[in-house]
């Protein structure tokens, strides 16, 4: 895949003794979603914190669009373009809904303009924010504080936060676990837009059927090591990956 | 309007910006009990200024101002890798070594104080505090302030959304320093005498105090907070010995029942008569 829009090399994570990460070789290609699936403990996570500098990688490289990013301090990997949601939401305690989507917007006006009232200063901030808001439906809930939504809106402001910083690349962490069946439909639905409004997806899931249907493309982790990758239909059937969740039959 | 409410006036102007500095450092989740410190290198530098080598006061104050933002920063960066009660106890220190240092600096009076500046009036002194408590008004409608929230919130998830947390953290550390200073150069100016004890740890506490009780989560809190710790003591002059044990009653009675200080957002909504959130 020439068109890679994210490439990892023989990314390493260490923790101790134990090899979180192995060696870690894949490519997300520009417009596609990928799908990142394994067992608990399988180093999924770790990758997500690799790839955005929660984690120093011990070895190999991540790049965007051709650019080492691997020892970047998580806040300029954002701004070159992968921002991402988390396995365990984490909104800001203090903040609306509104809010949430203003502050993760990268910094199109100047320092002095950011220190002046949104209202006035940041015209541009505030039509992106409603933008977004208005793409994820969340229109109605502006002013509400969003810790206090449910559940599955949650999910949805931080997915919300994560585009306003317009990614080229989006990193979703189990984006519909403990979600019913609906929700996890609404999500999806999402995330076909999302793409085909020209963004890439790598997401981390565990339901397998959802996967399934959604991914372009799957790289399956056992132990830290890449197991095996393919479209999802040879996946699905690949013997090691069957291995790897039902257990071997010895 | 007499002179003994002119003089309380002043001090509330005071203190409400040694509490505006503690509100803006506390708005990013750092807990500083050594805003004194900040206030007493303000108080002494703008003496200096005005005293030893006639620069006009506001002048003075503003060189003040920057030059304890830049210590403010300098001192935030060890603090950077501290939390909670950690940081809390290093900006303790930090404020004693500040006061050990006063207290030992005897081109300007060591322990005996220095005195020989202007006195300046209640309205110079408000001029000051209503300035800045209308920033920092202004300030919190803005990204800045917003990032700062984050920040505050959960420190990690605002690095991995694309905010540099160092450059907030230091840039409120900076910022709160300086309003201290601009506290100390009023203090010793309205004064007329300054000595190291002015800037101890006492001081640090009472604008904490006046932040937490007036309502640490908006900064007009700052404003009832100080006016609050200020005028509540003389108005129960007439209970005499008791008095302080009074306040102290009511002190813990506030925070029992409002745990955010007597103003938060939703208290200001209904004020103001605006339509509540939902």
């Amino acid at each position: 895949m020439s068109n890679a829009l994210l490439q990892l090399t023989g990314v390493t994570k260490t923790f101790g003794g134990i090899h979180a990460l192995s060696g870690m070789v894949c490519e997300v290609p520009e417009g596609k979603i990928v799908g990142v699936i394994g067992p608990n403990g399988a180093g999924k996570t770790t990758l997500f914190n690799t790839i955005t500098g929660a984690y120093r990688a011990d070895a190999g490289e991540v790049k965007l669009k051709g650019v080492d990013v691997t020892q970047w301090p998580s806040y300029r990997i954002v701004r070159e373009g992968i921002a991402r949601t988390f396995q365990n939401i984490r909104l800001f305690g203090s903040m609306t809904v509104w809010e949430h989507l203003l502050v993760a917007q990268p910094h199109s006006e100047s320092a002095w303009r950011r220190l002046l009232p949104i209202s006035w200063a940041n015209p541009a901030a505030q039509a992106r924010a409603e933008e977004v808001m208005e793409f994820f439906g969340l229109t109605e809930l502006r002013d509400r504080p969003a810790k206090s939504l449910p559940y599955g809106i949650q999910r949805k402001v931080e997915m919300a936060r994560a585009v306003t910083a317009r990614p080229k690349l989006l990193l979703l962490d189990e984006p519909v676990a403990g979600m019913n069946h609906d929700e996890a439909e609404e999500i999806r639905a999402l995330m076909i837009r999302l793409r085909d409004t020209g963004l890439t997806i790598l997401l981390i899931e565990h339901d397998m059927n959802f996967v399934m249907r959604l991914c372009d493309y799957l790289y399956v982790l056992d132990f830290g090591v890449l197991i095996a990758e393919g479209r999802p239909e040879d996946v699905r059937t690949n013997p090691v990956v069957l291995d790897a969740y039902l257990g071997k039959d010895d | 309007m007499s002179t003994y409410y002119a003089s309380l006036l002043a001090e509330s102007g005071i203190l409400l910006l040694g509490a505006l500095s503690v509100y803006i450092i506390l708005a990013t989740g750092q807990l500083s009990l050594g805003n004194g410190a900040f206030m007493g290198i303000g108080a002494y530098l703008s003496s200096y200024l005005t005293v030893a080598l006639n620069v006009p006061l506001t002048l003075a104050l503003v060189i003040a101002a920057i030059a304890a933002g830049i210590i403010g920063a300098i001192v935030a960066f060890p603090a950077l890798r501290l939390k909670g009660i950690y940081l809390a106890m290093a900006t303790v220190g930090f404020g004693e070594m500040v006061r050990s240092f006063f207290l030992n600096f005897d081109a300007m009076g060591g322990s005996g104080g220095y005195r020989g500046m202007q006195h300046i009036s209640v309205g110079y002194v408000w001029l000051w505090a209503g300035g800045i408590l209308i920033a920092v008004m202004l300030l919190e409608r803005s990204r800045v302030w917003l990032e700062m929230q984050a920040v505050h919130d959960d420190e990690t998830a605002a690095g991995l959304i694309g905010l540099n947390t160092t450059v907030t953290k230091i840039g409120a550390f900076g910022a709160g320093a300086a309003v201290a200073a601009i506290s100390g150069g009023l203090f010793a100016h309205h004064n007329v005498y300054i000595e190291p004890a002015n800037f101890g740890f006492d001081r640090s506490i009472e604008f904490v105090l006046a932040v937490i009780l007036g309502g640490s989560t908006v900064g007009p809190g700052s404003l009832v907070g100080s006016l609050l710790l200020v005028f509540l003591p003389e108005f129960l002059r007439p209970i005499a010995d008791w008095r302080l044990a009074a306040f102290g009653t009511l002190l813990i009675l506030v925070l029992l029942v409002r745990r955010q200080g007597i103003l938060d957002r939703s208290l200001i909504r209904t004020l103001t008569f605006r339509r509540a959130a939902a």
